[in-house]
């Protein structure tokens, strides 16, 4: 469990998090490995787990029929993986699937939920992080659909 | 070799609206719609150029198009231009033939301050055909590479196919004493193993000191924008970050006042200037 809360507290996510909370979240939370090529999650599945990356990189995925996977983003280190489990259907809308090995905290969402039922200061802290993970990735979104390198000569 | 670059901005031709006769040596392909074309000069004709400089160039018979000059700065050999096709005058120097002729003006405008910036860590941004005018700043840097910190170069381009330089930024990549993250809007998951996402999204994890780094810039201006804001959260001073801008240069000497850009000309006063210089106008619209 220490080491666990030794690896959250040096993760950029939880930066600034009160140490109470950190112990508090640690018990959701184990150490994964994942596999080049591996998925970490596919689409459709119940979104009862997220993911802290400490090592190495995953793609999100689309299938798109006729053409195969297509990746719209990659997240790395320091990233956070799976917010779909903050906001009802709870559902995984696309694939992740680890680029090359991947090592993660990954976080029960169930366990998560009820401590931030019990500890609402906590549930208020960590949507405003998963909130800002959200808006980061609606900008990245709206930014290549502005074809971000089409008009330059 | 002489690895000192001439930071004098001055035309080399001697009546700046005479272009020169420059035989192509080469025209390769770069993506679908780019390539890069060598170009010799006339016999005793100096290739003199600072990194940002621009040439315009002549397709006789269709037009002239500001280029940016995209070779080494220490090659005295032949001038190099990447160019994409988005017009009649850009398809038809693409187009250009080895042996044909294209008439050269130049070389003109303001270059990267790459001797202003020497100790500082360097920063540099690229979106699509902007790494071409980035090239020649990277090569100074490399060849002067003790003379600067940390050097990080981050591409952005739409998809793995539109990326210029492969061959370049796998040897760029090999080097230990240069980060160069490369990234795409979009990939088939088969064969892209790097980054997917908009550049400024590279930028948080940009590794230099902020209090020594300078940033280098230059893509649409859209993109520019938003790595503007990036490295600003960043924590870069706007002194210290640099963009080159780009508008419907056609004298490049500061007459015809087509490239005006508020109290600037692009072709004079620019293509690169400081942030901090074009703040105001660069959140402008229609300017």
């Amino acid at each position: 469990m220490e080491n666990v809360e030794r690896l959250l507290m040096e993760h950029p996510f939880f930066q600034g998090l009160d140490p109470r909370y950190l112990k508090e979240i640690a018990g959701c939370a184990r150490e994964q490995t994942f596999k080049a090529g591996e998925f970490v999650f596919r689409e459709g599945e119940m979104s009862s787990q997220f993911w802290l990356i400490r090592h190495g990189k995953v793609s999100l995925e689309i299938f798109v029929p006729g053409r195969g996977p297509i990746t719209f983003s990659t997240l790395g280190a320091g990233d956070v993986m799976g917010w779909s489990w903050t906001v009802a259907p709870f559902t995984k809308q696309y694939d992740g699937r680890a680029l090359e090995l991947i090592r993660t905290l990954t976080f029960d969402a169930m366990c998560i939920r009820t401590k931030c039922d019990e500890e609402p200061k906590l549930g208020y802290e960590l949507y405003k992080r998963f909130s800002q993970v959200i808006g980061k990735r609606l900008q990245a979104t709206r930014m290549q659909l502005l074809d971000f390198y089409g008009h330059h000569d | 070799m002489d690895t000192t670059i001439s930071m004098d901005a001055s035309a080399t031709t001697l009546d700046p609206m005479r272009p020169l006769p420059y035989r192509v040596r080469s025209c390769s392909r770069e993506t679908h719609d780019t390539r890069t074309l060598v170009l010799e000069p006339p016999r005793g004709q100096s290739l003199a150029f600072a990194p940002g400089q621009f040439n315009m160039l002549y397709a006789f018979g269709v037009g002239e198009a500001p280029i940016s000059i995209s070779g080494d700065p220490l090659e005295r050999k032949a001038l190099v231009h990447t160019v994409r096709a988005v017009g009649a005058t850009s398809r038809a120097i693409c187009g250009a033939k080895p042996g044909q002729v294209l008439g050269v003006r130049g070389p003109f405008g303001s270059p990267w301050p790459v001797e202003q910036i020497t100790g500082q860590d360097v920063l540099i941004v690229a979106g699509g055909i902007g790494l071409a005018p980035l090239r020649p700043a990277i090569y100074h840097l490399l060849a002067h590479r003790s003379e600067y910190g940390r050097i990080v170069l981050m591409y952005g381009a739409r998809t793995p196919q539109d990326l210029l330089y492969l061959k370049e930024l796998e040897r760029w990549r090999s080097r230990f004493d240069l980060q160069v993250e490369v990234t795409v809007d979009s990939a088939s998951g088969k064969d892209w193993l790097g980054n997917v996402g908009v550049v400024t999204t590279l930028i948080p994890k940009a590794n230099v000191d902020i209090h020594h780094a300078a940033a280098l810039v230059v893509g649409p201006e859209i993109m520019m924008r938003f790595t503007l804001i990036e490295l600003e959260k960043l924590g870069i001073p706007r002194e210290r970050m640099y963009v080159s801008m780009e508008r419907n240069m056609k004298c490049a000497i500061g007459h015809c006042g087509h490239c005006q850009y508020g109290p600037h000309f692009i072709c004079k006063d620019g293509p690169v200037f400081s942030y901090a210089r074009i703040q105001a106008l660069f959140k402008t619209r229609e300017v």
